[in-house]
């Protein structure tokens, strides 16, 4: 039997980006689902500025952006009073905005295309696996076909098998958290409308008294409406068309609109303990669940998706040991308990579980209507922001550092203008035009270091270097002559130097990939 | 910064006072409103969550305390 290195299973926006990542690093895949297509619905619908930049990287970010709504203004009402906005994206100076909204079905659909152009990459619909056997140096997976079952060995397989992941019950984990007993109701109707494209967040709305509301624009005139329900309501009576119309009327004042999907869910904060079981890699909803208020879900399981392929390829080539991968659950497990806790922090807020959490909420919404600190209390969502890593990959600071992004931390982008003719561009898209592998982000004009071998340089003012015409990268990157940033190839920064020394790079580059096993 | 648990007012009567008044003539569920209010202001006031975090634990071991006493009296 033929081993393949990497074997994925799911094809949702995790499953195929992860495919994408490892491709383009020139390993091969065989990307397995149960489904015969891509999925139905809108399901996740707001894609991050990070999961943006992550797609830019993959050669789809242009096409998700076209076809998105592109939005950065959030507005909180109580009853029928605006409480404040806020603007999740207020300087300038960025390739991408902080939000768009896309159907999943969308960001799927060119996924898969782009996946096709990929002979590496091995999709195969209709391949359920219901087997799978940890062994020594490989998995064994038993799999399910149409045309009758087969058996396949796999050097590592990662699990974006989704919430309800048959792989994780196949290797015995728990996944154990908080069970939320509100229930939404979530309908997508087409409509025309006016609204501008900014996220709507209602406590105790008029048309929905005592309960919570959400309003978001996607493509195709079609809207996100978020209902919460009250908890012992019926969710068979509460999903008919003609239970949903009415309210959805007298939210939008008017019932010139069709339904295009309608869900009810409970929310459910749970993860795995470990991220990592032996050859068997878990990412996304497999891992890890939140609720939907703050964008949390797709965004981390891209997060994943963009963290474990550059250390499984590097395992792959031998040129890191098997350890490395220990990072990935180190990192992600915790980025896990963050959302988790953003994302229960906000439910708790919308749906209050005592009396006095009630009072606490309405004493802050009150609060809100005249005084800035309440207004910053009231959650209607914390919207999804990148993690900052506190990680053995890693090199502590040595320097006195004013800003900028400290190691762990996900690289800021800045406009640039390229030296030759002066056209502007994002750094990026610099990083990109590297390669996405391990890269010195230098500052000119403070006597350049050599890189370390398979380190890609980017080198900012100089003779020959970027042009950083704003001042913005400086700024972001708290820059001074001869300052650098050893960036990762997931765009994370491992280490930063005001002036660094080779020595220090060779040994913040073993540190970051993994070679410093028995090195303090 | 640590929660500070001397005498910060130089009257202190005048504080106390200022809160009983504030509950003067309220029900219950009205008293718990303004006290929840009231927790938030000056929560954010203090601004410094080691403080806050301090200030609740001080106010648990109180009605641990108490809630203890209360035992001991029903045992006598």
């Amino acid at each position: 039997m033929a081993e393949h290195p990497v074997v994925v299973v799911g094809a949702g926006p995790v499953g195929l980006s992860l495919a994408i990542d490892l491709a383009q690093r020139g390993q091969a895949v065989v990307l397995l689902d149960d489904a015969d297509r891509i999925g139905e619905g809108s399901r996740a619908i707001c894609f991050s500025k990070r999961s943006l930049e992550f797609w830019d990287r993959l050669g789809v970010g242009q096409r998700m952006v076209d076809k998105g709504v592109v939005w950065s203004v959030g507005k909180i009402f109580h009853g029928d009073q605006q409480l404040y906005q806020f603007n999740l994206l207020p300087e300038e100076g960025h390739k991408r905005p902080a939000f768009i909204n896309l159907q999943q079905f969308y960001a799927e659909a060119y996924l898969v295309d782009r996946v096709g152009e990929f002979s590496v990459v091995d999709l195969r619909w209709r391949n359920k696996v219901t087997g799978l056997e940890q062994r020594n140096d490989h998995v064994l997976l038993t799999i399910e076909t149409p045309d009758g079952p087969y058996r396949l060995r796999a050097g590592f397989v990662v699990a974006c098998d989704g919430a309800r992941s048959s792989l994780r019950q196949m290797v015995g984990a728990e996944f154990a958290g908080q069970v939320f007993e509100d229930q939404f109701l979530i309908a997508d109707v087409r409509m025309t409308a006016a609204f501008p494209t900014e996220r709507w967040f209602w406590f105790d709305p008029p048309f929905h008294a005592g309960r919570s509301a959400l309003l978001h624009k996607q493509p195709d005139d079609i809207w996100r409406i978020d209902l919460q329900l009250h908890p012992d309501a019926d969710p068979a009576v509460e999903k008919r068309p003609e239970n949903v119309r009415p309210r959805i009327a007298r939210m939008l004042g008017h019932d010139k609109f069709d339904f295009e999907w309608i869900s009810l869910y409970k929310f459910q904060c749970r993860r795995m303990d470990k991220f990592l079981h032996g050859r068997v890699i878990f990412a996304g909803d497999a891992a890890h669940q939140v609720s939907p208020f703050g964008a949390r879900g797709a965004n981390s399981g891209l997060e994943d998706a963009e963290n474990i392929a550059w250390k499984l390829d590097r395992v792959l080539r031998g040129t890191s040991p098997e350890a490395l991968l220990e990072s990935y659950h180190t990192e992600r497990s915790a980025a896990a308990d963050e959302n988790i806790r953003e994302s229960t922090r906000s439910t708790d807020f919308m749906a209050p579980v005592s009396q006095q959490e009630a009072r606490l909420r309405r004493a802050v919404l009150s609060l809100a209507k005249e005084t800035e600190f309440g207004k910053r209390m009231v959650n209607g969502g914390r919207l999804s922001v990148p993690s900052t890593y506190d990680t053995p990959l890693s090199t502590a600071d040595a320097d006195i550092w004013r800003g900028g992004p400290r190691p762990g931390a996900s690289m800021p982008d800045a406009p640039m203008a390229a030296a030759a003719n002066g056209q502007s561009m994002f750094l990026t898209e610099a990083f990109i035009g590297k390669g996405a592998r391990f890269t010195l982000l230098e500052f000119g004009n403070g006597g350049a270091v050599d890189a370390p071998d398979g380190v890609q340089t980017i080198r900012i003012g100089g003779d020959d270097g970027l042009v950083d015409a704003r001042g913005l990268a400086g700024a972001r990157y708290d820059a001074e002559p001869g300052t650098a940033y050893l960036l990762r190839p997931d765009g994370y920064v491992a280490a930063r130097f005001r002036h660094p020394t080779r020595q220090a790079l060779d040994a913040a580059l073993k540190r970051a990939t993994g070679l410093n096993r028995g090195v303090s | 910064m640590t929660l500070s648990t001397s005498s910060n007012f130089t009257k202190p009567d005048d504080a106390f006072r200022a809160i009983v008044e504030a509950h003067r003539g309220l029900s219950e569920a009205q008293s718990a409103d303004l006290d929840a209010a009231l927790v938030l202001v000056l929560a954010n006031h203090i601004g410094d969550i080691a403080v806050l975090n301090e200030a609740i634990a001080l106010a648990k071991r109180r009605m641990l305390d108490a809630s203890q006493q209360q035992q001991q009296q029903q045992q006598q």
